[in-house]
């Protein structure tokens, strides 16, 4: 601890200032938000049906989306950390394109296949009679698209930090990979999927591009607090802010209660 | 979208400024045309501006006519926020309003265009629509601008008019969006302008419906106050209300106001 304390006094200037000011961009703009809220109309604003329902459907169908992001991404990290597949770096690649993906471009991605005339979705349409876009479904689909690479990068990383020895003392004693799976690998790396959970389920929330472009824009259906954001801002500049302000109270709550957690494991 | 938004802006706004260091003021002190023209317009002024901008530079040269189009409530608030910009084209009057009431425009704005809005379904016809009672049934998809944009208020005038309640599936953000879900076909019709029927080609069909009437769009323009360039700003408006330019608005489907 000492020689920490130490180490972190003699922080060279060259290094401070760059930081402070990087600190002081990523912050400032937040604190705008702050200072121009309409502080007299907040709490009717807040309380409006409008923002009770946009947020109600936000985090619905975060957690929805987080539900499908755990049963699919674990397994798929699992594959990535430990599976013997060749072609790995690819595999990894392609699971992560969503991350740098232009939202709006897996929005269309995601039209034209599930889209009614698209090759998946039109079978949907007419055998099923299902139809994703403008549903709450397809607002669950589009945020958990763009999220799940969040979860299945953290709990690889907790993979890969595992000690595997513990696995493979599980198999010499009879277990079946199944239940090592369960008992042993999932406990070791609780805390990676716990990281990886949260910080899917706030992309989630705070998913734009690939929801209005799927799903388009309903109250009540598909209207998330992102897109009430924006449509706000067209007409209503101080709803917008305010909405803006509920959006970023729970990023900072979400993430803040994750303190240095999710640091660990995604290293 | 958004960003897309903000990037055009920055680009107009780097435009200019880049423009601003050869436009020196003895230019619009002799009152001559020449050198680059801000123009904000209304998304749905693309097809037919890009073009009167290109006959304006062909006309005047040494002009060069830079424009930022986007929603028009969006262009107010820039305009509002100091955007250097010399003319401003507007699809609502309320927007218009905005920037003239603030003092921001020079001389009165003036109508140049109407825009009437029209059903677009996917080319073909699929649904069998016939025209606005289809918007009322809650088994077809529909899509309609959002209420906050012109082209969302324009639609809530029609139905009003028309005495239906409108059961849309999603309020697009913009009318350029409502019609891209025309195009690919995941709806079975959408409101959207005449204008976007046409500039769509032959993508989509159109169909005029009565209550259209009720829902006359008027576009103003104006110079603004605080024009880098006030002189061919001034002979830019002129041009768009010139026989020429509302032959071409014509052939892009707008209305002679």
């Amino acid at each position: 601890m000492t020689t920490r304390r130490k180490a972190r006094g003699r922080l060279p200037l060259v290094l401070l200032v760059p930081a402070l000011l990087g600190l002081a961009f990523l912050v400032v703009p937040l604190a705008g938000l702050i200072i121009r809220a309409p502080w007299s109309t907040l709490p009717s604003q807040l309380l409006s049906p409008e923002v009770g329902e946009a947020l109600r459907l936000s985090l619905v169908c975060a957690s929805l989306a987080t539900v499908i992001c755990l049963v699919l991404g674990v397994p798929l990290a699992w594959v990535l950390a430990r599976g013997e597949v060749r072609g790995r770096g690819v595999l990894r690649a392609l699971v992560t394109v969503p991350l740098v993906l232009p939202p709006v471009v897996g929005g269309v991605a995601l039209l034209l296949v599930l889209g009614r005339r698209g090759p998946i979705g039109q079978y949907l349409d007419s055998w099923f009679g299902i139809s994703l876009p403008f549903t709450t479904a397809g607002v669950v689909i589009a945020e958990a698209f763009v999220a799940m690479p969040f979860l299945v990068i953290s709990v690889e990383g907790a993979l890969r930090a595992a000690d595997p020895r513990y696995e493979e003392a599980a198999a010499t004693l009879g277990a079946s990979r199944w239940l090592t799976f369960r008992r042993v690998t999932l406990p070791s790396i609780a805390p990676g999927i716990v990281a990886g959970t949260v910080l899917c389920w706030a992309r989630a929330l705070g998913e734009f591009g690939a929801t209005i472009t799927f799903a388009g824009n309903f109250p009540g259906e598909t209207t998330t607090m992102p897109l009430a954001v924006y449509l706000a801002l067209e007409a209503d500049p101080d709803a917008a802010i305010v909405l803006s302000m509920v959006l970023l109270i729970v990023s900072i709550v979400v993430l803040a209660s994750l303190r240095d957690r999710w640091i660990r494991g995604v290293s | 979208m958004p960003n897309l938004r903000i990037s055009t802006t920055l680009a107009a706004v780097a435009l200019t400024l880049v423009a601003c260091g050869g436009d020196t003021p003895a230019d619009n002190a002799t009152g001559a045309v020449n050198g680059p023209v801000t123009v904000f317009a209304a998304a749905s002024l693309t097809e037919s501006f890009t073009k009167l901008g290109q006959e304006f530079e062909a006309a005047h040269p040494g002009t060069k006519v830079n424009f930022n189009f986007a929603g028009s409530s969006a262009l107010a608030q820039q305009i509002d926020q100091g955007a250097p910009a010399d003319v401003f084209a507007s699809a609502a009057q309320t927007n218009m309003k905005q920037v003239s009431d603030a003092g921001a425009t020079s001389g009165e704005p003036v109508t140049f265009v109407r825009n009437r809005l029209e059903i677009a379904v996917p080319k073909g016809n699929p649904a069998g629509i016939t025209g606005l009672v289809d918007f009322a049934d809650a088994e077809r998809k529909i899509a309609l601008c959002d209420e906050k944009v012109p082209c969302g208020a324009a639609a809530k005038k029609v139905f009003e008019a028309a005495g239906l309640a409108a059961a849309p599936d999603t309020l697009e953000q913009d009318v350029k969006a409502a019609l891209t879900k025309v195009r690919l076909g995941e709806v079975d019709a959408a409101l959207v302008y005449r204008t976007d029927v046409k500039a769509a080609g032959g993508e989509v069909d159109g169909i005029a419906f009565p209550e259209a009437d009720e829902a006359i769009n008027d576009y103003p323009i104006a110079t603004l106050a605080k024009a880098p360039n006030a002189t061919t700003a001034g002979a830019f408006m002129q041009f768009v209300l010139s026989a020429r330019g509302r032959a071409v608005l014509g052939e892009a489907g707008f209305d002679a106001p």
